[in-house]
């Protein structure tokens, strides 16, 4: 795989002039025609554009225009997210013959710190889903297995960077979005607090629920781009060592049903940060048994208003899950959508608790490695769980209460997939768990330097 | 509108549409709303909390 530099390692290459924008750009293009055939990562490919970004980032470099550190760096883009001038497809038929008429601000904020915007990647359909499978354009693939999906929604994003077709992607979390397709494909997955970057310019999926943010090779990759989005520079006072770092170890729920290989690298992971010196404590969610049931009630309500005119108008155009599941939100009554609100509140409350006496929460972040394309359910601990139930349960929780969550991998099966586990900050305070999350990277993964 | 009888019309609504696929979604659906309507942390019109949140349990 050709992007094996980081984003930060990239950007001090650049800023020296030891590689050149236009010839990183170049390689990810090729990558991007070598790989994207069996990959389908990209629904649309910036060719053009990305390789006269690259050319201006070279020209300003030299000129001593030194924009930051995603300068000349390529990046692409969840097509859910406008771009002036070309389609947001949202991977759907419903929305074919759209062209964004203005870029989202995310998406001008890229702009400002130079970065090459590769492409749009393939999702699954409206982000409606955590395996990419329903998408009009078909499965994004895992770059390490094409048989097995890189993980929904934003798969084609996750894909894009691991095959090195981008240094970095921008994706959208409702309920796991980010971090379950970058803990499925070994990468660093951020979503940050709620509110803190704009979702404007972004096709929603609920109004309440959505996040934007990036999927990169490390935590120094996801403050570099978390940055940017959010127009600001990050101010570092959390502790720079994994030493003395207290931890919440989310246990219950959150360990209840988990793939034996999960299991094991999650609690070898736990055993190597004690090691380092942090300090582990078990912590529990009283009510995390009636997540699921409030998040389904706050997502598909919210969904459904935006889909309601299409949905009777052009109903056949959505792939068959999904437009089920929209129908689903139709059905909604208001006091049970009330009721989970009321819930919502319940569980914002009870993880601020769990956080009270430590830096940040831990837990894995999917239950399973990525799984094959075409199954519908796994069996773990000898029952049969519904693959969309069991990638969501250990990450929608964060986007209902809002607090910022991270996921960095820290070990892979016997066959080489990925594992994930994830770190949870305290509210609003994305930067602060950033600077846990370095400290404790080293850490987590088996074999990553120290 | 009680579960039951809501999961009933929503059905019939369902395949009035031409929407029969959905009679599965809406039985999770229905037993999703069940779950919600009969936590505890649920006020009804006798609570002395009148509505407020509840407290974080410990744990």
């Amino acid at each position: 795989m050709p992007a094996e530099r980081t984003v930060a390692q990239l950007a001090q290459a650049l800023r020296s002039r030891e590689i050149s924008a236009a010839a990183v750009c170049d390689q990810c293009l090729a990558a991007i025609t070598r790989r994207n055939p069996s990959l389908n990562a990209f629904i649309t490919v910036f060719a053009d554009q990305a390789r006269e970004q690259a050319r201006r980032a070279d020209d300003e470099i030299a000129a001593g225009r030194y924009r930051g550190p995603l300068h000349g760096v390529p990046v692409s883009l969840k097509d859910l997210i406008d771009v002036k001038g070309s389609p947001t497809t949202a991977a759907s038929r419903v929305r074919e013959g759209h062209v964004a008429a203005a870029d989202a601000p995310v998406v001008t904020r890229l702009k400002e710190a130079g970065a090459v915007l590769i492409g749009k990647t393939n999702l699954h359909e409206f982000a409606l889903g955590t395996t990419n499978e329903d998408s009009a354009f078909g499965p994004a693939r895992h770059p390490l297995d094409p048989a097995r999906s890189p993980g929904g929604s934003s798969g084609g994003s996750s894909a894009s960077v691991l095959a090195g077709m981008a240094y970095a992607s921008i994706g959208t979390d409702t309920g796991g979005s980010i971090r379950i397709p970058s803990a499925a494909c070994g990468l660093v997955g951020l979503k940050p607090a709620i509110g803190e970057i704009s979702t404007a310019g972004i096709v929603p999926l609920s109004s309440t629920l959505d996040h934007v943010g990036p999927l990169c090779r490390s935590v120094e990759d996801a403050a570099i781009v978390y940055d940017v989005l959010r127009g600001t520079t990050g101010e570092n006072g959390a502790p720079e060592t994994a030493d003395g770092v207290r931890l919440g170890v989310l246990r219950g729920y959150f360990t209840a049903v988990l793939d034996t290989q999960v299991a094991s690298a999650f609690e070898q992971a736990c055993a190597r940060l004690r090691d380092a010196g942090a300090r582990l404590a078990d912590a529990g969610i009283a009510h995390a048994g009636d997540i699921a049931p409030i998040y389904l009630h706050l997502v598909l309500s919210e969904a459904a208003v935006y889909h309601a005119k299409t949905l009777e108008s052009r109903g056949d155009d959505y792939t068959p899950n999904v437009r089920q599941r929209l129908e689903m939100g139709r059905y909604i009554l208001a006091e049970d959508y009330v009721r989970a609100r009321r819930g919502r509140e319940l569980l914002t409350t009870e993880v601020d608790a769990a956080l009270a006496q430590c830096d940040a929460l831990l837990l894995p972040t999917v239950p399973i490695p990525a799984h094959k394309i075409g199954v519908s359910t796994v069996r773990i601990g000898g029952s049969e769980e519904s693959i969309r139930n069991v990638t969501l349960r250990l990450t929608q929780l964060f986007n209902v209460t809002g607090h910022p969550a991270i996921t960095i991998p820290c070990g892979a099966t016997p066959e080489g997939l990925p594992i994930g586990a994830q770190l949870v900050g305290h509210t609003g305070a994305t930067t602060r768990l950033l600077a846990v999350a370095r400290a404790l990277e080293p850490y987590l993964g088996p074999g990553r330097s120290r | 509108m009680t579960i039951k009888t809501w999961l009933d019309n929503a059905v019939q609504d369902a395949e009035r549409r031409g929407l029969p696929a959905l009679r599965p979604l809406l039985e999770s659906l229905a037993q999703a709303a069940s779950a919600l309507r009969t936590a505890d942390w649920n006020a009804d019109a006798t609570d002395e909390s009148h509505g407020a949140p509840t407290e974080p349990h410990a744990g």
